[in-house]
This record gives structure tokens, sequence and C-alpha cells, in this order.
């Protein structure tokens, strides 16, 4: 895809809050955004927040940032000097990989971190993405103590 | 009733400045958000299809705020702005 993403580094209790917030989301699908330091607008790969978002759309199926938290993350993030650099949103029946609207819809935020949580199977599944130009390319998960 | 025509900073994501130049931030003329896109429609035409859709509403993905307020919860595209209020355009962050 033409660059190297640095791996995405969560700290255990972000990993935590995240898989547990998708959880709590059942039956619908739960996503949140990803707070941190970036530079030209390139994230670095960490994460100073992982802040559940409402899923607007509260469906199994789509989600949506809840546009009043959206914007209540982004004015958080920007008050530490940082800037959203991903999300997350869980997949309830299938795998965490994202799907043609996922991509379709990353075109808005191309320097962004994706991470997919599914939990069709008994153990969740964490994985995170870059996706421009409609291409999607794995990165690495690095878990912070 | 009297509404003054104020200008009012519009402040687009990414996505959309190829449509204004390249600007991340643009001035329009309105009393309301809705004139303020009409406004922004004449000085860029290629913004406004992303702004609103066919039947004149705002278009499904795209977030607009006034100041921090999104105006889905105000009056739509009614929404009032005065001297120094700030457009914020965010594309949805949304997916299946």
């Amino acid at each position: 895809m033409g660059f190297v993403s640095p791996p995405l580094r969560l700290t255990e209790n972000q990993y935590r809050a995240i898989v547990a917030h998708c959880y709590d989301g059942l039956p619908d699908e739960a996503c949140g955004g990803l707070a941190g330091p970036a530079v030209d607008d390139e994230p670095l790969g960490v994460v100073t927040e992982a802040r559940p978002c409402r899923n607007e759309d509260k469906s199994a199926r789509t989600y949506r940032f809840d546009s009043r938290d959206f914007m209540a993350s982004l004015r958080a993030a920007e008050a530490r000097g940082e800037a959203l650099v991903g999300c997350w949103h869980s997949h309830t029946h299938t795998d965490a990989f994202p799907s043609p609207t996922d991509v379709a819809q990353a075109e808005a935020y191309p320097t962004w971190f994706y991470v997919l949580v599914s939990l069709r199977d008994g153990e969740p599944v964490l994985r995170a993405y870059r996706i421009r130009d409609g291409t999607v390319a794995e990165c690495q998960v690095v878990l912070d103590r | 009733m009297y509404t003054r025509c104020v200008p009012v900073e519009v402040r687009l994501p990414t996505l959309l400045r190829p449509h204004a130049g390249g600007a991340a931030s643009v001035t329009a003329d309105g009393a309301s958000v809705g004139d303020v896109f009409t406004d922004l429609a004449t000085r860029y035409p290629g913004l406004s299809d992303q702004l609103v859709d066919e039947s004149g509403s705002i278009h499904k993905f795209v977030n607009v705020y006034r100041n921090d307020d999104d105006v889905r919860y105000l009056d739509q595209l009614d929404t009032k702005v005065t001297d120094g209020d700030v457009i914020s355009i965010l594309p949805a962050v949304a997916g299946g």
C-alpha cells in the first residue's frame, strides 16, 4: 500500500476496555475512538485514550459514531494536543476483517487505524488494519503493560 | 423578520478540501446553515453535492456542527448562525 505502518500499541487496560465495550454492546455492534499523538496527520501508533462512542445505528449489522460523542472525543484529543488516530468496532457474527462497507467508509479518514473485534466465536479476536485507497493492510498490534 | 447575513467560517474535512481549492477552512455568508451552504455552493460548486442530498437534506454520511453542536439536534439546515460561529463538517465514522 506504499507505506509501512507502525504497530498499533494498546495497553492491556485499553485492550480489555475495548473488548468489554464490544460485549456490552451486544446484540448490536459497538464502536469507539482511539486518540493519540500524530505527526503531520500520521498516527505514531500510540493510543492515549480508547473512548467508547454510542452506536447511533443501534444495529447488529452497521455502526455509526454518535455525532455528539464523536465531537466530544475529537475535542478531548485536541485539548491534549493529540488527534483521533483510529476507531474500533465489533463484528458480532463475522470475522475481524473490514467489510466492504468498512473499506468504503474508511475513505473519510485514510490516516486512521481501524480495529475490528470479532465476537463470533467463544474468544474475542482483535485485529488492526490500515485502509487506504480501497486497500486493506493488516498491521501488528502490540500490547503494553 | 429581518435577518442579517453574516460571514461564518466553515471548516472542511480533508476529504472535501479538493472541492474548495485545497482550503481547510473557507468563509461564506448566511443567516442559517442552509444559507451558508447555498453561498458555498456558488463559490465552490463541487462542494454542494457533498453536503446536501437530492432531497435538500444534509447528506447522510456528513455531520454538520454549529460550533460543537450537531445541527440535527438543533434546526437542521434552518439552524441560525451569528457572527463568530464556526460550522464544522465531519464525515461520519461508520461502517458495517
